[in-house]
């Protein structure tokens, strides 16, 4: 009795529920021993940009595109595909693959609109959750089927990918990529990893506009990198986040991609529309495995699709739809093109007067890498401390690794970023 | 090149998913789909709510919009929102700031990244779900690396809940396992505890330290009303104690297809609660980055204005109104017609689903001479049902359990 009323006095702001409760003892909790986790170290930029109250900051951290005016862009080719939605959709389930005809046009994309292999039916592909859906069902596919495979990463890369792959329980290496010394291709590295894995190991390649570096193979060295796949057995992943926003031309940057289908690799691809038709948010893209013939991608899709049931039943059916509208409609097809050509030409023109700028105010290092690379970012080959002064005295927001992204550069404060870059610098 | 995927096999169809496959393969005009989960109108139109049109329009009409990736854990209005829907209001585990609430991919993707916060987090990896359960539950637990044990649930004899034997199991599991729990609308029975069964459930639960995950992919659905079938869900948190909770949106606000949902975890301290969200972010980020932003601005829209909330009420009401009376109509034709048996469990389940108690080779006849589509364990969707294809189903029915073993 005295411990009943000893637990009725000691009451919280709890329900008179758990005073009446018998044998309930007090319980701490199950997560005592949860650590916080880290913030994660792209999307937290943007977290503490959102922060910050100086009318000065920039944000050259996460890699959404902006205009000129440092604002969002929803293209007016996307505007008009969901103005054609709304209205008409019944919300029902798409199947576990997700929306046929999206697929379809987005093969389109990567594989050629006449491509062999999609008239013989040859890719196994299913819709996915953006570029990092399609990489982790790849991944678990890879784990299930492949178990003993690891897969080689470039150095460096996304950083999410280290997570996925790690998420999925699948090995992984590393191959030499980015040169500090040039700040651009290590090609001979990269050969020499290449030819030192085992025969049959699966490598991640980004298929242009590589992330973080901005730095992407020649043709004449996707060509070379083929050619030694082939005499390795090696399995070629594409992570292809960029066709179309690296150089404007959509069919220009699956050139690596349409290499070594041309060789003969069965290759895999995720690809994204969070960039090229700026659906961020709306998590659309595909993953597709090239097979030897039609019954085993059949067979292959229905192992993807094994996968995709117990992750989330089906894939979101609103960002597919915006798609298959834009793509399946020439005149909006067309739109999105030429708007597509305007972001790409934005960020080369902002490469050509971040690096003007610089020149002019006389910095002593070369910043010719800012021009040569590729697609939304810039590795700009400053340290984290130099980037952690960029930040605490220029309120310049961007990864520690020393990643500019381009598309957050404009006229309005290239001259302010470029100011900033070189008064850290210049006593290096 | 040889394939390095030539050892891969082809999978077996879903089996929830493909009888929906059959069902469209069928050139039969009198083919009836009893199968998914999906509302239907009494027209057998799927359904697109009226306060689901409105927010859309608002969210096309409005120019300040973008796409931009939302947060990992979604969007924050969302959040709040879910968790006072399924909470109530009122709830000091709320107010107190001890529920750490993530968006994630409807019912399905709130298990999935529960499961995997577990796997990762939790002392425990055994998961006990009940005997039947949804076919994608065992699915998802072992994906995400926890081991799956059953609890006996339905009683084929009384076509009701095995209370003993639920007890039981639940009696002799370890301390601190976890435990799947329907909170409304069980699938596949429609069978539910009374809230007397529920009370004994949540002591023993307790007393033995065991973790609940909460499932509510229906609320608002299985009664009509938002508050009693969110109340089984409600007394646990109350007492307390700590528990997950998956919420789709899939079926009360008719988003199926967009993938709308929300994973909840109760904790005992509000410091707790933010180290968890912080963790459960790292699930979701080498999972899909973030979830589609769609779905859950449509739910946010609604569920912040109170006229839309209460025209969704309404609705809502409409929609479980039909599939009562649709029981109600199954019912009284399969007595009129005089079908051996008692039928009455139609009307004493509750959802979306009846079991029939009809076995395999009953269903499989049913789809071979009268083109009803169903799952082979005899699940019918009271959804797929109106008065005008009732009498076909009775005569299906009828023929099955006289005809065939």
């Amino acid at each position: 009795v005295i411990m009943a009323m000893r637990i009725r006095n000691s009451a919280s702001r709890g329900t008179m529920m758990s005073r009446q409760i018998s044998g309930l003892r007090s319980m701490s909790s199950w997560w005592k021993n949860v650590e916080p986790a880290p913030k994660d170290p792209i999307l937290g930029v943007t977290e503490a940009f959102l922060a910050d109250p100086s009318p000065d900051k920039v944000n050259v951290g996460v890699g959404a595109y902006r205009d000129d005016n440092g604002k969002p862009v929803v293209l007016e080719c996307v505007r008009e595909a969901e103005r054609r939605i709304a209205g008409t959709s019944f919300m029902e389930y798409l199947p576990m693959g997700g929306s046929v005809k999206m697929v379809d046009e987005t093969l389109k994309l990567a594989y050629g609109d006449n491509s062999e292999f999609i008239k013989d039916k040859r890719i196994a592909a299913v819709q996915s959750l953006s570029g990092t859906g399609a990489c982790r069902l790849f991944a678990d596919f890879q784990k299930r089927f492949r178990p003993d495979s690891q897969i080689y990463i470039p150095v460096p890369t996304w950083s999410n990918h280290h997570n996925i792959w790690r998420d999925a329980q699948v090995t992984q290496k590393t191959y030499h990529y980015y040169h500090p010394e040039t700040k651009g291709l290590d090609f001979s590295g990269l050969m020499d990893d290449v030819k030192n894995a085992p025969e049959g190991s699966f490598f991640l390649l980004h298929a242009c506009a590589h992330n973080p570096t901005g730095v992407d193979p020649t043709e004449e060295q996707w060509r070379e990198i083929s050619q030694l796949f082939k005499a390795k057995n090696h399995f070629a992943f594409f992570d292809m986040a960029y066709q179309g926003f690296a150089s404007g031309d959509p069919a220009r940057d699956a050139k690596s991609i349409r290499i070594f289908l041309e060789d003969g690799h069965h290759i895999g691809i995720s690809q994204s529309y969070a960039k090229n038709m700026g659906l961020y948010g709306q998590r659309v893209g595909c993953l597709s495995v090239l097979c030897e013939d039609e019954k085993q991608a059949v067979t292959v899709k229905s192992q993807l699709q094994q996968l995709a049931r117990p992750m989330y039943s089906n894939p979101p059916l609103h960002g597919a739809q915006i798609v298959s509208t834009i793509l399946g409609d020439p005149a909006l097809k067309g739109l999105w093109l030429k708007e597509v050509k305007v972001m790409a030409d934005r960020i080369i023109g902002m490469r050509t007067a971040l690096r003007e700028s610089l020149e002019k105010l006389g910095s002593p290092l070369s910043w010719e890498h800012v021009t040569k690379q590729i697609g939304m970012f810039c590795y700009s080959g400053m340290t984290p401390e130099q980037v952690d002064r960029l930040t605490s005295e220029y309120h310049i927001y961007m990864t520690r690794n020393g990643r500019i992204s381009m598309a957050g550069v404009t006229t309005g404060n290239v001259g302010y970023l470029a100011n900033a870059i070189h008064e850290v610098t210049k006593s290096s | 090149m040889e394939s390095v995927f030539s050892n891969v096999v082809r999978a077996p169809e879903d089996p929830i998913l493909g009888v929906t496959v059959a069902y469209n393969n069928d050139p039969s005009p009198a083919k009836l789909n009893l199968g998914v989960g999906a509302y239907r109108t009494e027209e057998g139109k799927p359904l697109v709510l009226d306060v689901v049109r409105r927010a859309e329009q608002q969210l096309v009409n409005d120019p300040s919009r973008v796409k931009e990736y939302i947060p990992i854990a979604g969007l924050a209005d969302f959040n709040k929102l879910s968790a006072k829907l399924i909470l109530g209001a009122d709830s000091p585990a709320i107010q107190e700031s001890r529920v750490a609430t993530i968006q994630c991919l409807s019912g399905t993707g709130s298990l999935r990244v529960g499961a995997e916060f577990l796997k990762k987090h939790y002392h425990q990896s055994v998961i006990f779900i009940p005997k039947p359960t949804w076919g994608n539950h065992p699915k998802v637990f072992n994906l995400a690396g926890l081991s799956v044990e059953y609890y006996r649930y339905y009683d084929p004899s009384t076509r009701g809940l095995d209370f003993q034997g639920l007890l039981e199991d639940l009696g002799a599991a370890p301390s601190g396992a976890i435990v799947l729990l329907h909170a409304c609308a069980h699938n596949p029975t429609g069978v539910d505890p009374t809230s007397e069964q529920w009370e004994q459930i949540r002591q023993l639960i307790r007393s033995k330290s065991l973790l609940p995950f909460f499932d509510s992919a229906y609320q608002g659905f299985a009664s009509g009303s938002l508050d009693t079938d969110a109340h089984s869900v409600r007394t646990f948190v109350a007492d307390g104690g700590e528990c997950l909770i998956a919420q789709s949106y899939a079926k009360n606000m008719g988003l199926y297809g967009e993938r709308v949902g929300a994973l909840s975890i109760v904790c005992k301290s509000s410091d707790v609660a933010s180290k968890v969200e912080s963790q459960v972010k790292l699930v979701v980020r080498p999972m899909y980055s973030s979830p589609p932003i769609h779905g859950a601005s449509i739910v946010a829209t609604i569920l912040k204005s109170s006229d839309m909330y209460n025209d969704w009420t309404i609705e809502l009401k409409g929609m479980a109104g039909r599939i009562i009376s649709m029981r109600q109509h199954l019912f009284e034709a399969l007595q009129a017609k005089g079908t051996p048996g008692d039928w009455s469990h139609i009307i004493k389940q509750i959802g979306m689903f009846t079991f029939t108690g009809l076995n395999k080779e009953q269903v499989a006849f049913m789809t071979k001479e009268f083109h009803i589509y169903m799952t082979s364990d005899g699940r019918i969707s009271m959804a797929g049902l109106s008065s005008k294809t009732v009498p076909h189903l009775v005569e299906a029915i009828h023929a099955a359990v006289t005809r065939v073993a």
